[in-house]
């Protein structure tokens, strides 16, 4: 469904992605690991062309998705195609970025109305059918400021779920949450992995990407270094690399008296 | 020392040039009224044009603000009353007032618009563009929005600074509460009288609009602002 084939980005002298080449097959769970500054994040963003690259390319149901006006006639010509694009995949932050001048019913329904076109009263029928399945039915008219880290985070997952996405794109999205309120949030990912949703995650829960992933990919300086299914990832990881950052977490969860180990 | 101070006003003469400072007002308040609904949108016109992708404009736009801000509005007034004239273009005097510094504060208010929607947060964007949303329908629904709530107060000032400042086009006759003044106060000498007389009266309306402004300020930042993300937040929700 999203496949990258030898992608670089470079952010000045930075050489953010080395000639990363990944698929993302329809109904996977895909999760990517790694240590921070290690790519995952910029190539999640380049799977929705939030960064341009800068060589490879970008393929979306076998379609190759050019950002540049080189390989565009008009500029407009390519805004269309990305916006195309994202309109098909849901994204999200791990800072939420709900619109915080709307209500939580208008953060959902903004972009079904505005983007699809869909009439108002049909938006709202399916916002509040979303919301009601990421438990929050009774904040539809609070603001963004007036939840929790964890409820803005659930109705930011609603608000990309209401354009009915063929993907979705998680960014760390449970980093930035306090730890008690990073459960709520892994609940509603669980379940949309259980329907089938084709996902992309980026995270540091380990738990999660052993359980839910059909796939994990462990990526570090800019680079893939293994894949391969959880189970045979976490047991018997191939690489020097991959068994170092494993290794370095179970120490850290074992300091903190955790019960995840490899 | 007293009688000498009080001997400079005559206030029982006052009621024969009030009604002349009153139309002066009114011109005044005209004026203010005119030159703001023409810069509040063309200022923001000239905003989006320098936050647009065309290098071009972009560098037109630039030009215009800098060019504006770098010279006097005095010098602005007389190009548009006196100079253009000779190339054959004529504005009556209210008018060319009008035009005048409609022109020089649509490029402060142009200022004012871009820190506004410089101000409006990158996440925000980059979630309106996840959405899939175009570069239009962003700014109109998620950046202009937002970038309003921080751009009201600072406004709302250029008004009342404005109102003050149209005190610069009885340059070319104008005749509005100034101008007004010189008028009356040459023919009668009560010059102590006729300008505490229209001090009080900039007076009456800068400062309820100062007021104003103060209130819309506080009432905006009330619940509207985008807290950051992380413990402003919860800590708000954990007390609710």
């Amino acid at each position: 469904m999203i496949r990258l084939e030898r992608v670089n980005k470079h952010f000045g002298e930075l050489h953010a992605l080395k000639d990363v080449s990944l698929s993302v097959a329809k109904g996977e769970v895909l999760s990517v690991v790694g240590p921070s500054g290690s790519g995952k994040s910029t190539m999640l963003r380049c799977m929705n062309h939030l960064e341009t690259i800068d060589s490879g390319t970008i393929y979306f149901d076998e379609v190759p998705v050019y950002q540049n006006l080189q390989r565009c006639r008009r500029r407009a010509d390519s805004d269309r195609a990305v916006e195309a694009i994202r309109a098909k995949v849901g994204m999200v932050f791990q800072s939420f970025n709900l619109f915080s001048h709307l209500s939580v019913i208008e953060n959902i329904t903004v972009a079904p109305i505005h983007v699809l076109g869909r009439s108002l009263s049909d938006a709202t029928r399916e916002a509040n059918v979303l919301l009601d399945k990421v438990g929050l039915l009774a904040k539809a008219n609070a603001y963004p400021h007036e939840l929790s880290g964890g409820q803005q985070q659930r109705v930011a997952i609603a608000r990309a779920l209401a354009m009915q996405p063929e993907a979705m794109l998680f960014d760390e999205v449970t980093s930035a949450l306090d730890p008690e309120l990073v459960g709520e949030v892994l609940r509603v990912m669980r379940t949309l992995a259980d329907e089938g949703m084709t996902m992309v995650v980026v995270t540091h829960e380990m738990g999660f990407a052993r359980e839910v992933s059909d796939r994990i990919v462990f990526m570090a300086d800019g680079r893939i270094v293994e894949e391969g299914e959880p189970a045979a990832f976490f047991a018997a990881p191939q690489q020097g690399r991959t068994r170092e950052f494993l290794r370095s977490l179970w120490e850290r969860n074992r300091q903190l008296g955790g019960t995840v180990s490899p | 020392m007293l009688t000498t101070f009080l001997a400079l006003f005559d206030w029982h003469g006052a009621g024969d040039y009030m009604p002349a400072l009153l139309r002066g007002a009114a011109t005044s308040l005209a004026l203010t009224a005119c030159i703001m609904l023409i810069s509040l949108p063309l200022g923001l016109v000239i905003a989006l044009v320098k936050l647009g992708r065309s290098r071009i404009l972009r560098t037109c736009a630039s030009t215009y603000i800098e060019v504006i801000r770098g010279t006097p509005a005095l010098l602005q007034l007389f190009y548009i009353y006196f100079v253009l004239p000779s190339f054959g273009i004529r504005f009556d005097p209210f008018t060319a007032g009008v035009i005048g510094l409609s022109i020089n504060y649509s490029a402060y208010l142009a200022e004012v618009y871009r820190a506004g929607i410089a101000a409006v947060p990158q996440g925000q964007i980059e979630a309106a563009k996840a959405l899939g949303m175009s570069r239009r329908k962003m700014l109109r629904l998620i950046v202009l929005p937002q970038a309003i709530r921080v751009v009201v107060p600072p406004l709302g000032n250029y008004g009342i600074s404005l109102f003050k400042d149209t005190s610069l086009v009885s340059i070319v006759t104008v005749k509005e509460l100034i101008f007004t003044g010189q008028i009356v106060s040459s023919t009668n000498f009560q010059y102590a009288t006729v300008f505490t007389i229209i001090g009080a009266i900039y007076l009456a309306f800068s400062y309820p609009s100062a007021l104003l402004v103060r209130w819309l300020e506080r009432r905006m930042s009330v619940g509207g602002k985008a807290k950051p993300a992380g413990s402003a937040a919860q800590a708000t929700a954990a007390t609710q």
